[in-house]
């Protein structure tokens, strides 16, 4: 029946976790607050800068836009462990060579939004890159270097497949 | 900020949910959450109890039944804009789903959600008008259908009875002599429209029939431009702006002076869209 708290298990980077949950708890404040994995970043809290994206069951979403009891059975996938797999590495070289952050509050977040556009080996336009990153603010670059860097990733991905 | 407390449970069908509704005054259902837990965090809204529907069988899915589109409401945006079905048969949707917020958030966002919580600044409420779509609720005395003419009633507030589960809406498949067309102006690509148009219609001759334009972001509802709707269908481009009988509030993002402007400029890209012989 309805619950204030409930218990919830999922998996988050590939290891099995099970907590109890305020119903009110996000999952963005569940992964920071009760897991401390920080790297996931708390900006505007609804849904517009795009610094809490994490992935659950292989999709992006919004931290702040879903409840940790909704994510009961679910695959958490975060910053910490998109780095941590390796996944990532090529992407993250490349935002460091770049210039693509500064303050680097936006980075997690844009960086699963990279990682999801360039999955499936696709290479996108510069326009699809902007477009695909609309959801994520950063207020450091100006945006140019981190177009930069998702589409060097890019080609480097493609041409490493050929 | 963080939401007020509230208590949650998962409704297992939608007569769990109507009943629900029926004991919880205040409750709030919960589909996508991309507006609703917005809204929570913001404290602008503040259930005693949120009913999570996402777990019940058979609310999402898109099937052409009938001369018909039938979405069911659970369906993420994400579905509806990779669906070759929405794409052949509804294409004024895969026009204005790229439009709908960013990735994430189409990848939780449903349309039944969007429909229901009718932002008066969102896509699908003016796309489902525009098409002269239905929506199919559900409540304690059974189900009932309802026209999109009579659907939007005020600010965020639809036809539906507080007990009332939105189960589907239902779009008429394009003809071969169907047209549509959609543009908006937002600051930023996936943002809520300073102003949006959808709009559709019916080739006819060198012209067009049945056109139907809807605006969003010009009012407390989407609206129909109904002299403009005449004026196009009449086969004038000019003549349709000059007729445009919105009188659109001023907001945080423009005047209602900009955005009536605006208005008229979306009109003259849609008005090219429409007359676009259908690839």
């Amino acid at each position: 029946m309805s619950e204030h708290a409930l218990d919830i298990s999922l998996t988050v980077n590939g290891e099995p976790v099970a907590e109890r949950v305020e119903a009110r708890r996000t999952l963005v404040d569940f992964l920071r607050e009760d897991l401390s994995l920080t790297g996931s970043h708390i900006g505007c809290e609804h849904g517009v800068c795009g610094a809490c994206t994490v992935r659950v069951d292989g999709e992006i979403v919004r931290g702040c836009l879903i409840l940790a009891v909704q994510c009961d059975g679910a695959k958490v996938e975060t910053i910490e462990g998109l780095s941590d797999s390796g996944e990532l590495a090529d992407l993250q070289a490349a935002f460091e060579q770049r210039n693509a952050l500064q303050c680097g509050y936006c980075t997690p977040g844009m960086l699963a939004a990279a990682q999801d556009l360039l999955k499936g080996g696709v290479v996108p336009s510069r326009d699809e890159i902007r477009a695909h990153i609309s959801g994520n603010y950063c207020r450091c670059t100006g945006y140019h270097a981190i177009v930069d860097a998702i589409e060097a990733v890019a080609q480097q991905r493609a041409g490493g497949k050929r | 900020m963080k939401p007020a407390p509230f208590a949650y449970t998962k409704a297992r069908s939608i007569e769990q949910a109507i009943a629900l509704l029926g004991e919880h005054r205040d409750a709030r259902l919960l589909a996508g959450g991309q507006s609703l837990i917005a809204t929570l965090n913001m404290r602008l809204s503040a259930p005693s109890l949120l009913i999570d529907i996402n777990g019940i069988d058979g609310l999402d899915g898109i099937a052409l039944k009938g001369g018909a589109v039938e979405v069911g409401a659970l369906t993420r945006h994400a579905s509806a804009e990779r669906s070759a079905t929405i794409a052949q048969h509804t294409p004024l949707i895969a026009r204005a789903m790229p439009h709908i917020g960013h990735v994430a958030i189409r990848n939780r966002g449903t349309i039944g959600g969007s429909v229901a919580f009718a932002d008066p600044a969102a896509e699908l409420p003016a796309c489902l008008l525009a098409l002269n779509g239905e929506v199919e609720a559900s409540g304690p005395k059974g189900k009932r259908t309802i026209k999109a003419d009579d659907f939007f009633k005020g600010l965020f507030e639809t036809a539906l009875a507080p007990q009332e589960v939105l189960t589907a809406i239902r779009l008429p498949a394009a003809g071969i002599d169907s047209r549509t067309g959609f543009a908006e102006l937002a600051r930023r690509h996936g943002d809520y429209a300073i102003v949006g148009l959808a709009a559709s219609a019916r080739a006819s001759g060198k012209g067009l029939a049945d056109v139907r334009l809807a605006y969003f972001g010009v009012g407390a509802t989407p609206l129909r431009a109904k002299k403009s709707e005449a004026a196009l269908a009449d086969g004038g481009i000019e003549e349709a702006v000059a007729a445009l009988d919105l009188d659109p509030p001023d907001d945080v993002q423009a005047t209602g002076a900009v955005k009536k402007h605006l208005a008229g400029v979306l009109l003259r890209r849609v008005a090219g869209q429409l007359m676009e012989p259908r690839r």
